[in-house]
């Protein structure tokens, strides 16, 4: 495969069965699931803290973030650590998946616009789909996902 | 035995700086009316180390305008001057000249000259003027060797137009830390000189050793120069060496005698260290001199590599706990490896043993380690006094500034970035805040307004506070100019925080008139920005015609504090052990019960309040939530005192405080996460906000 600068790589993992992806720039790393310290008074996607070698790292329920249906974490849950860009500056956040799926290249012509209809995900989210050859992938944008300043206002709402 | 000088800048730039804050505060500390000789010592000595060190050095404009101001403070060490606050003005600015002249030579920059000579200017008429400030030189010194052809009686009516010097330093010379070289420089700048070296006593190269000094010289220096100028030259080797000195008058012939006598014994001997007529930068210890292109490169290298680097001054205790640290860790993994050689299954409890307290020793030593990085916060203080003297002045108030919990520690990076921020705050306070003298006596206040930094540590906090006794805040004023700025609407409803807080808002400020110190608007909100930056809060409060504290809030990232593990239901909590007062088994007769405010105990005569972390932090699996059952400790915080219901108190420990905020945000009742012995992560308990919490 030519290397192609127009092409951006995505990786893909699983929520519900669903394909999701994220710009594989903001991955830091992949980890196992592993007890975690909770956070008090959090949302309930926030599933507590993570130490990662001496930083204090959130972790992010996807799953409840996106209002489905909760998972047994079992020894095949992964953690995808994401270095996400903030207002108050760059952040590291843990996202709990259920699998880790591929590595997707992808031209960004071929990202469609979202539609606003029939996904469970607020459109605001997303960065677009992309129509694989086996399913569909919804690309997401976690700096918006994961604005921690967003965390208030969904909490205050529930 | 060639010395790269360039690796000393570095100490001699920190030294400096330290001798110039000294000169600071002991010019800002002295009573003009009545001059204690020590303070004036101790600024005379710190302005000769800088001289000492830029001749050195070869800084040779540093060192000739130290040379200026050290004369000036000579007179008045000597009580031949009188210490008058223009005069102390003058040093003050002089100070700051200096500061920047080795900012700029440190950084590889141009010195300004302009300003180095205005205030040199300054320094040269502050010396002129004064009616008893003659010129250092009093009489004539009589010479301790008779003068051959001048009658030393004669000496003072007749003109000086050069002296002869011999001087032979001892071999010990260099390893006192004395450089001729500097000397024959400095006598060089007195005027034109003529010097011719004594090789005689050098040995042959084998027996040579380099560390010792075996030449002597003799020299001519041209010029209407006064003893005491030479003496001070020499002032520090006096004891290390033979010296002679001897004025020539005008009708004299230069000694012609003397230099062509040198100039044979230099043919007799070997030539390689011969070329020392020139002084140069170069270091000549000894006899052994470098070929000077191959030095210069290294010398830049050496100073660029410098620059980036930043360096820390560490109180010895700490190091020693490092070094007591090591000590046991290394006992510890002797133990081990013993234990490792002839292993046995019924060894296993010494093995867990051994492992444990590796385990604790690495710990200590990891938290030993960053430690080394706190601070005292003296370091940001301390550039107050002066800002406040210079303030005062200009505006003609009278203020004071009062210091409290200058050794209150904090990290490095912290005092870095918070130096900026709290300047603005202090002048904010000092110009705005604090009123004319008149305006204070009017108004039923002392004529000389306080302006007060307080830091302290609370919970995981550090705190540092900018408080004056001024003309505080105008809320409707406030209100007003908001609105007038439109940026907020005519009707909001503000709280009084609220109100304050407008300040923090871009584009806001007071002040009717604008000077030069504060009050152009771009401050406040910038300040905070900052204050954020680091993770921190920044809030205020004033009372009008009262004044106006502002208190700043700090997380102690990296900072170590001694905390007692709480457990409650399935969770981990530590307790910053300063704040816990007592834990006790409360018994059910001292429980009161308020329907709808919650409950409170009986503790010697005083009812607090009971908070339940189970039910605030929705802990679940709590082992009791009968409160007879559980534990009560008594925590104090911010002035209220309160009992915390737990399960039970596991151990005490040092702990590394991270920041929860960095990644995630502020939780309330959680000044910050740490992490635990097995790796898991523990939240820190902020009192404050636990009583905040839960009270709504």
């Amino acid at each position: 495969m030519a290397t192609n600068k127009q092409v951006e790589q995505f990786l893909t993992f699983e929520l519900a069965g669903d394909a999701y992806g994220i710009d594989i720039l903001k991955v830091q790393e992949i980890r196992g699931w592993e007890p975690i310290r909770k956070i008090p008074n959090a949302p309930a996607f926030v599933k507590g803290a993570l130490n990662l070698r001496g930083t204090i790292v959130p972790i992010i329920d996807l799953r409840e973030r996106f209002q489905m249906e909760k998972a047994e974490y079992t020894p095949v849950t992964v953690v995808i650590v994401l270095s996400i860009d903030t207002l108050a500056g760059p952040s590291v956040m843990g996202v709990v998946a259920d699998t880790v799926s591929d590595v997707l290249d992808i031209d960004p012509t071929d990202i469609k616009q979202a539609p606003n209809l029939g996904t469970k995900i607020n459109t605001e989210y997303m960065r677009g789909m992309y129509v694989g050859k086996k399913n569909m992938v919804m690309l997401l944008d976690v700096d918006r996902l994961l604005n921690p300043e967003e965390f208030i206002d969904i909490s205050s709402l529930q | 035995m060639a010395i790269d000088m360039a690796q000393f800048h570095q100490v001699f730039f920190e030294e400096s700086f330290e001798g110039l804050d000294a000169m600071e505060s002991g010019l800002l500390n002295m009573d003009i009316g009545d001059v204690d000789a020590e303070d004036i010592n101790t600024i005379f000595r710190a302005a000769h180390s800088i001289k000492g060190g830029s001749g050195t050095f070869g800084f040779t404009a540093v060192s000739d305008f130290t040379h200026v101001m050290e004369t000036l403070l000579d007179e008045m060490r000597d009580g031949r001057r009188k210490v008058t606050q223009p005069a102390v003005d003058v040093l003050l600015g002089s100070v700051d000249c200096l500061r920047d002249m080795l900012q700029s030579i440190r950084d590889g920059g141009q010195v300004d000259q302009s300003v180095v000579s205005a205030h040199k200017l300054a320094l040269d008429s502050e010396l002129r003027n004064s009616a008893n400030g003659a010129n250092g030189s009093s009489a004539l010194e009589p010479l301790p060797s008779v003068s051959p052809i001048t009658p030393a009686d004669d000496g003072a009516e007749l003109e000086i137009c050069g002296w002869s010097i011999a001087f032979s330093p001892h071999l010990n010379l260099l390893k006192t830390g004395n450089e001729p070289v500097r000397m024959l420089r400095e006598l060089a700048g007195l005027g034109e000189l003529t010097t011719t070296v004594d090789l005689q006593g050098v040995p042959s190269l084998y027996d040579l050793d380099p560390e010792e000094c075996h030449l002597s010289w003799k020299l001519h220096v041209a010029g209407n120069i006064s003893a005491a100028e030479i003496d001070e030259i020499f002032d520090w080797v006096e004891d290390d060496c033979d010296l002679a000195k001897q004025p020539i008058y005008k009708t004299e012939m230069p000694l012609q005698a003397l230099q062509s006598e040198g100039t044979l014994s230099a043919n007799d001997v070997n030539t390689s260290a011969a070329p020392v007529n020139k002084p140069t930068e170069e270091n000549v210890a000894g006899a052994e001199i470098q070929p000077q292109d191959a030095k210069a490169p290294k010398k830049e290298e050496a100073k660029a590599a410098g620059k980036g680097s930043s360096s820390i001054r560490v109180d010895t205790g700490k190091i020693d706990t490092l070094i007591n640290m090591v000590g046991e860790l290394v006992i510890t993994q002797s133990m081990l490896s013993l234990l490792g050689e002839h292993f046995e299954m019924n060894k296993l409890d010494q093995l867990k043993n051994g492992l444990s307290q590796l385990e604790r020793h690495t710990r200590e030593l990891q938290e030993s380690v960053m430690n080394i990085r706190m601070l005292p916060i003296s370091f940001v203080f301390s550039r107050f006094p002066r800002l406040a003297h210079d303030i005062s002045t200009k505006l003609g108030k009278k203020i004071e500034l009062k210091l409290v919990g200058e050794n209150t520690e904090v990290d490095k990076t912290v005092v870095e970035l918070l130096s900026d921020p709290l300047v603005h705050l202090v002048r904010n306070s000092l110009d705005h805040g604090i009123e004319m003298p008149e305006v204070r006596i009017a108004a039923g206040k002392p004529e000389t307004g306080t302006v007060t930094l307080e830091a302290y540590h609370r919970g995981g906090n550090i705190v540092i506070e900018v408080s004056d006794d001024g003309k505080g805040l105008d809320k409707d004023k406030l209100r007003a100019k908001a609105i007038e700025k439109g940026l907020i609407d005519a009707d909001a409803v503000l709280s009084e925080k609220q109100t304050y807080e407008l300040i923090f808002m871009p584009g806001f400020s007071t002040a009717e008139k604008l000077t030069d110190i504060s009050g152009r608007g771009v401050g406040m909100d910038v300040v905070r920005r900052n204050i954020q930056a680091l993770g921190g809060d920044i809030e205020i409060l004033s009372e009008l015609g009262k004044g106006s504290t502002i208190s700043i809030h700090l997380p102690l990232t990296l900072a170590i504090l001694d905390g007692q593990s709480i457990a409650v239901g399935d969770e981990t909590y530590i307790l910053p052990l300063g704040s816990i007062i007592e834990s006790l088994h409360v018994k059910e007769e001292r429980i009161n019960r308020v329907v709808g405010k919650g409950e409170t105990f009986l503790l010697r005569g005083q009812y607090l309040p009971i908070i339940r972390i189970h039910e605030i932090f929705n802990v679940p699996g709590a082992k009791t939530t009968k409160l007879t059952e559980g534990l009560i400790v008594v925590v104090e915080g911010q002035g209220v005192r309160c009992g915390l219901f737990v399960d039970d108190l596991l151990g005490q420990q040092q702990v590394v405080i991270k920041s929860l905020e960095a990644n995630y945000r502020r939780v309330e009742g959680i000044s910050g996460a740490t992490i635990l012995g097995d790796g898991s992560v523990a939240l820190i308990l902020d009192i404050p906000g636990l009583v905040r919490l839960s009270s709504q």
